[in-house]
């Protein structure tokens, strides 16, 4: 009685006060916990967690919240409670030892009892309160009630006294969790919900193609605004964690900054810088074409730059990536030793695809990488519908770019008609589709890669040959040519063909200028000739012009010798000779 | 677990001696009502060879837990063998017999 001092904490009208569970997921869906004070109903069928659910509500609110709680079982007995529990890390002798628990089994064995008259369950509410006030409980669990109903005939007083126990617990002021099994009609097999009129939770187990996915739902909040839909919920080593699922705003921070592809002639098609952080990227292609090196190599990148990375496998197990990664040149073992990159393999058909869901989100708030591979999506098909891969998908790159970590999946295209369409639809949710295609041709096969899109980034519009070597991954410009795109050998021979090309070119050329100097020296010498040819002529020419002019003074000569002799002495010939050279 | 078992040897009839406990909630006259049937039961049918120990349960919550208490009031009947719980205000005679073995 003494916590009904608790009564004025309740908050301004309008609001109800919320207790935390400390059940990861569970609070972001109920807006802030279960109500303060007040019963919420758990119902569920058999195996459907609604034990581990409030024995982790109790636990939880011992150790993270500092409010003590009673786990009060009617099914199981407190030490196999305890064993059940021991496996997720849960000490609960340890707790109880410090006061910070206590659990109390209630069993009522029918054979053993007989009814002689009028009862109540008093009994219940003793222990029930002196439990509550020795360790001075905040929370409350009673797994599950029900049980009372096949202990005790008389229906009428145990309504009664169910519905007394509820105010009972009001008045007492603590947060309590009532489980019940789920009915054929109803919530629960004996009606609880009417008891109940604050909060119910539905859990729910169900199996589609033999794969089980539990879900939960919160079927009723009094004074509250709380998530409708089914959420998927995973128990593991861990416990409970439920998955709040798309936020339907679209307001999510975006980033110009880019990072690498790892392969840089991808980068270079990528306007020269790769990726978007916190962007989705789709590979697709057929079977071989190199999808997981195209990942593994990011993978391999992200990690050089001493970022996190985080690659789930759903297909080949970790050694076996590391393996063929190593032959083409990539040493993703470094990585792992160092803690940059880390492996979640698990078979799809492992669980549901919500299941998985889950699973991914757990690791990835765990990891807290920078990028998250998932090769390959086209898996998971295997178990769920293409609309419920892709709305799974949905939610995880939702939740991916609100943490502003980049994501690449890797899709199998199942024929060769490459239809544009990956099968899960999710080419309209991602930033970046590079599609790798078999280019078939002249007997042989080779791997186009080109970027169907890239928002809001300048890409490359051109097919280029993906050629993985042993040194790792390289993109190379295919050759067009009247009979097609080449590739492959066609392409090698086509470049042999051109340098052969270029060397008879040369030849050719070096020929014709063969014969050109040769032309000319043969004119040149032609012209030799006829020079040679002017000149005797020119000089024969001369000799004419010398003999006359020599044959003039010579006939000059002897004509005025002659005109001398004619004159007279020898001494007047001189005379006369130059006289006459005056006249 | 006082046991007055001494108490009251049995004068030899019927044999065995009736561990009895009988757990009841305050001053309510349902359990007022109780105490008067099972003592006048005890009377008729196993004078002389059996204890009642009574207990008020809001005084005893421990004894409560340990006990397995639930419904009140409740007799419990330790021995003879085997071990019975009867509750109600044993207004029902004939049920109280079957559950105490007598009948």
């Amino acid at each position: 009685m003494a916590k009904t001092k608790k009564q004025p904490e309740v908050p301004a009208i309008g609001a109800i006060s919320k207790t935390l569970t400390g059940i990861s997921g569970l609070d972001e869906i109920t807006l802030g916990g279960l109500p303060a004070g007040r019963p919420t109903l758990i119902c569920g069928e058999a195996g459907s967690g609604k034990t581990l659910f409030s024995i982790e509500f109790i636990v939880k609110g011992a150790l993270d919240y500092n409010e003590p709680g009673i786990f009060m079982a009617f099914e199981e007995k407190a030490e196999e409670l305890k064993t059940n529990v021991a496996s997720l890390g849960f000490d609960l002798d340890k707790l109880e030892r410090e006061k910070k628990i206590r659990i109390d089994y209630v069993h009522i064995d029918r054979a053993e009892i007989e009814e002689t008259g009028e009862y109540d369950l008093e009994g219940l509410f003793i222990r029930l309160g002196y439990a509550i006030d020795s360790i001075g409980a905040k929370r409350v669990v009673l797994d599950t009630i029900e049980n009372l109903f096949s202990g005790l005939k008389n229906e009428g007083i145990l309504r009664a006294e169910i519905r007394r126990l509820f105010q009972f617990l009001k008045s007492k002021g603590v947060t309590a969790v009532i489980t019940g099994e789920r009915g054929e009609n109803s919530l629960t097999r004996q009606g609880l919900e009417e008891y109940v009129s604050d909060c119910v939770i539905l859990l729910d187990h169900r199996i589609i193609n033999q794969i089980s996915t539990r879900r939960l739902r919160i079927v009723k909040y009094r004074g509250s605004v709380h998530g409708t839909n089914e959420y998927p919920f995973l128990i593991d080593d861990e416990g409970i964690s439920v998955l709040p699922v798309t936020s339907l705003e679209l307001n999510k921070d975006v980033s110009s900054q880019s990072i690498s592809s790892g392969v840089p002639a991808l980068d270079k098609m990528l306007g020269n810088a790769g990726f978007y952080k916190g962007s989705s990227i789709l590979t697709s292609g057929t079977a071989g074409t190199g999808k997981t090196s195209i990942a593994a190599s990011f993978a391999n990148a992200t990690c050089l730059r001493k970022e996190r990375c985080l690659f789930f496998a759903f297909e080949e197990s970790p050694k076996q990536i590391i393996r063929n990664m190593r032959s083409i040149g990539m040493d993703l073992q470094k990585h792992v030793d160092k803690g940059n990159l880390e492996f979640y393999a698990s078979r799809p058909t492992l669980f549901g695809l919500e299941m998985h869901l889950v699973a991914i989100h757990k690791a990835i708030r765990k990891f807290k990488p920078d990028v998250v591979i998932l090769d390959p999506i086209t898996n998971l098909i295997t178990i769920g519908s293409v609309s419920e891969v892709k709305t799974m998908l949905v939610r995880l790159i939702d939740f991916l770019q609100t943490e502003q970590i980049t994501v690449m999946f890797t899709a199998l295209t199942l024929n060769n008609i490459v239809n544009e369409q990956t099968d899960e639809g999710v080419s309209s949710l991602v930033d970046a589709w590079l599609l790798i295609r078999d280019i078939e041709n002249n007997g042989e096969r080779n791997r186009g890669l080109y970027i169907m899109k890239s928002r809001g980034m300048k890409h490359s519009n051109q097919i280029r040959e993906f050629i993985i070597t042993d040194k790792g991954l390289d993109l190379v410009d295919v050759f067009l040519t009247e009979e097609g795109v080449l590739t492959g050998s066609a392409r090698e021979a086509r470049l042999l063909l051109e340098q052969t090309g270029e060397i008879i070119h040369e030849q050719a050329i070096s020929r014709k200028d063969r014969e050109l100097s040769r032309k000319r020296k043969v004119l040149e010498s032609k012209i030799d000739s006829l020079r040679s040819e002017y000149e005797s002529a020119e000089e024969e020419l001369n000799k004419v012009y010398v003999e006359e002019a020599l044959k003039k003074q010579i006939m000059g000569d002897t004509l005025s010798k002659i005109t001398d002799l004619r004159r007279g002495t020898l001494s007047m010939q001189e005379k006369s000779t130059s006289k006459k050279g005056k006249k | 677990m006082e046991d007055n078992g001494s108490l009251n040897p049995d004068n030899g009839t019927a044999g065995e001696h009736f561990n009895l406990r009988l757990f009841i909630a305050g001053s309510s006259p349902v359990s007022a009502r109780a105490i008067k049937n099972i003592r006048d039961i005890c009377e008729e049918f196993l004078k002389n060879r059996y204890t009642l120990e009574i207990i008020d349960a809001h005084q005893q919550p421990l004894l409560v837990r340990d006990e397995n208490v639930t419904a009140i009031p409740m007799l419990i009947k330790k021995t003879p063998s085997p071990k019975k719980r009867l509750i109600g205000d044993f207004s029902n005679l004939e049920k109280v017999l079957i559950g105490l073995g007598i009948r």
